[in-house]
């Protein structure tokens, strides 16, 4: 439930946002048509993909990588174009978006 | 409480106040006519009577955004401009009131270019009129020097922020006796400054003026047209506070001149007011009855008050020193009638715009206004027309 303007006068007044970086509760993924899938076999992980995601949606950990973050991830298709090509194809493609 | 007489212009009784109110933060660039105000209160910074770190900046844009994020960050703020001045600032008074920043600014009226003009119009505070800050006219130079004290005091119970407007060259740099106030107790007074947020609260972070789309901006919004509305309420309490500790008789939103039992009468703003009372005092001398009420503070409107004085009325004459070129005719003139739409017997009115680009405005002037509403009074006038007061025709 989105708070009226009552409540907000008190609570965010001059309409500042007293929780920082709450963007996080704001949720992109939905603005996809097209989503990056992940193949782990052909992946070198080189992190290109990590380094160029304008969303931080790569997940990286122990410096491997690990998979894609969905919830923010609005499939701009950066990480698979620059995702180096392998004899075992590229480790990241875009796919149609399905419901 | 000892008051001290003093021989000031109007611009150097506000760089007084200033002196005395000690703001941490002044921003300032330089614009005829406010320059003497940041000049002289220059030296005072110069000479270490004040602890204000005084911020130089390259335009009235920046100004303005100096001034946003120092008021942001908790301290008491101050800058002051004129005509084009406040036009460059023109983005950031918004942002001002919508982060609901006490900002004080002494604004010295003069016309919008172009043609390029540097005397004293009202057309520069009527382009900001709806930004969201509240809006003082004062009569005369010891008005706008207890103004700007009891604008800091308004601004921060409120936490809106407050533009005083002063008549460009006629208060700004004529000389009149000032009845200054002791400066310890203006600073007891005003205290510190308890601000709401404060950027540099690290304790408890906080974003300042994010991105507020569809689904805030709207709330947001409401709730800062609540805070105006509120600022209604208050307004009287702070002059009434204010003129109790200081002896003084500060009007807050109107000042009635012997209206109550006139049949004529006028509203006017800023130092033309002034000329208007002795037009009143002479014409009453003759036996007619006449009167006006100026207006103080501009925003919030005085919309009750109005009614309350000039209902009663058999003409009004609305006096605007700004043109709004829309059709319509002097910005105060049409927010005056929409006062009275929906009320029953309202009394005819006639709009009357005068002194523009400093144009004098003489007794004579206002003894021709009174002379139009007699007319009117009697059909040879038409109600809602406008007049030109002291243009060559």
């Amino acid at each position: 439930m989105k708070k009226t303007w009552k409540v907000l006068k008190e609570e965010s007044f001059g309409a500042i946002i007293k929780d920082a970086g709450n963007s996080r509760e704001f949720k992109t993924g939905s603005w996809r048509t097209k989503k990056p899938v992940w193949n782990e076999n052909a992946c070198t992980h080189c992190l290109f993909c990590w380094l160029y995601c304008p969303d931080s949606c790569i997940i990286v950990e122990n410096g491997k990588m690990k998979g894609i973050d969905y919830n923010y991830c609005k499939g701009c298709g950066l990480c698979a174009s620059v995702c180096p090509t392998t004899k075992k194809g590229k480790a990241i493609k875009m796919e149609e978006e399905v419901l | 409480m000892r008051k001290v007489r003093m021989a000031f212009t109007g611009n150097e009784a506000v760089a007084y106040a200033m002196k005395q109110i000690n703001p941490d933060v002044v921003a300032v660039y330089p614009i005829t006519p406010q320059t003497e105000i940041m000049h002289s209160f220059s030296i005072y910074v110069a000479d270490g009577e004040v602890d204000t770190n005084l911020v130089t900046v390259e335009s009235e844009h920046s100004a303005m955004s100096a001034c946003v994020g120092a008021s942001a960050a908790g301290a008491r703020v101050m800058t002051a401009t004129a005509s084009q001045g406040l036009a460059l600032m023109h983005e950031i008074l918004y942002i001002a009131s919508a982060l609901r920043l006490p900002i004080v600014m002494p604004v010295v009226n003069r016309a919008l270019s172009a043609p390029i003009n540097i005397h004293c119009d009202h057309s520069d505070m009527m382009g900001s009129r709806d930004s969201g800050w509240i809006q003082i006219f004062t009569e005369n130079a010891n008005e706008a020097y207890h103004s700007v004290i009891l604008g800091v005091k308004l601004a921060e119970k409120v936490n809106l922020p407050v533009m005083i407007g002063l008549d460009g060259f006629i208060i700004s740099h004529g000389m009149e006796v000032v009845e200054t106030l002791p400066t310890e107790e203006i600073r007891n007074f005003l205290g510190e400054r308890k601000p709401v947020y404060s950027l540099l609260d690290v304790d408890n972070p906080i974003t300042v003026g994010p991105l507020d789309l569809q689904d805030y901006f709207f709330e947001h919004k409401r709730a800062q047209i609540e805070a105006m509305e509120e600022a209604r309420e208050v307004i009287p309490k702070v002059h009434e506070e204010y003129n109790k500790k200081f002896e003084t008789n500060l009007p807050d939103f109107v000042e009635p001149y012997k209206i109550e039992d006139a049949e004529l009468g006028v509203i006017a703003m800023g130092s033309a007011a002034g000329t208007m009372k002795e037009v009143v005092d002479k014409l009453r001398e003759k036996g007619k009855r006449v009167g006006l009420l100026r207006i103080r503070i501009f925003r919030p409107f005085p919309s009750g008050e109005i009614l309350k004085y000039t209902k009663h009325l058999c003409a009004l004459g609305i006096m605007d020193r700004a043109h709004s070129l829309s059709g319509l005719g002097g910005p105060l003139w049409t927010e005056v009638r929409s006062v009275f739409y929906g009320e029953s017997c309202v009394p005819p009115d006639m709009n009357f715009i005068y002194g523009l680009g400093g144009r004098d405005f003489f007794m004579e002037d206002g003894e021709k206004i009174f002379d139009y509403l007699e007319k009117l009074v009697e059909g040879k006038e038409q109600s809602g027309s406008v007049k030109y007061i002291g243009l060559r025709e």
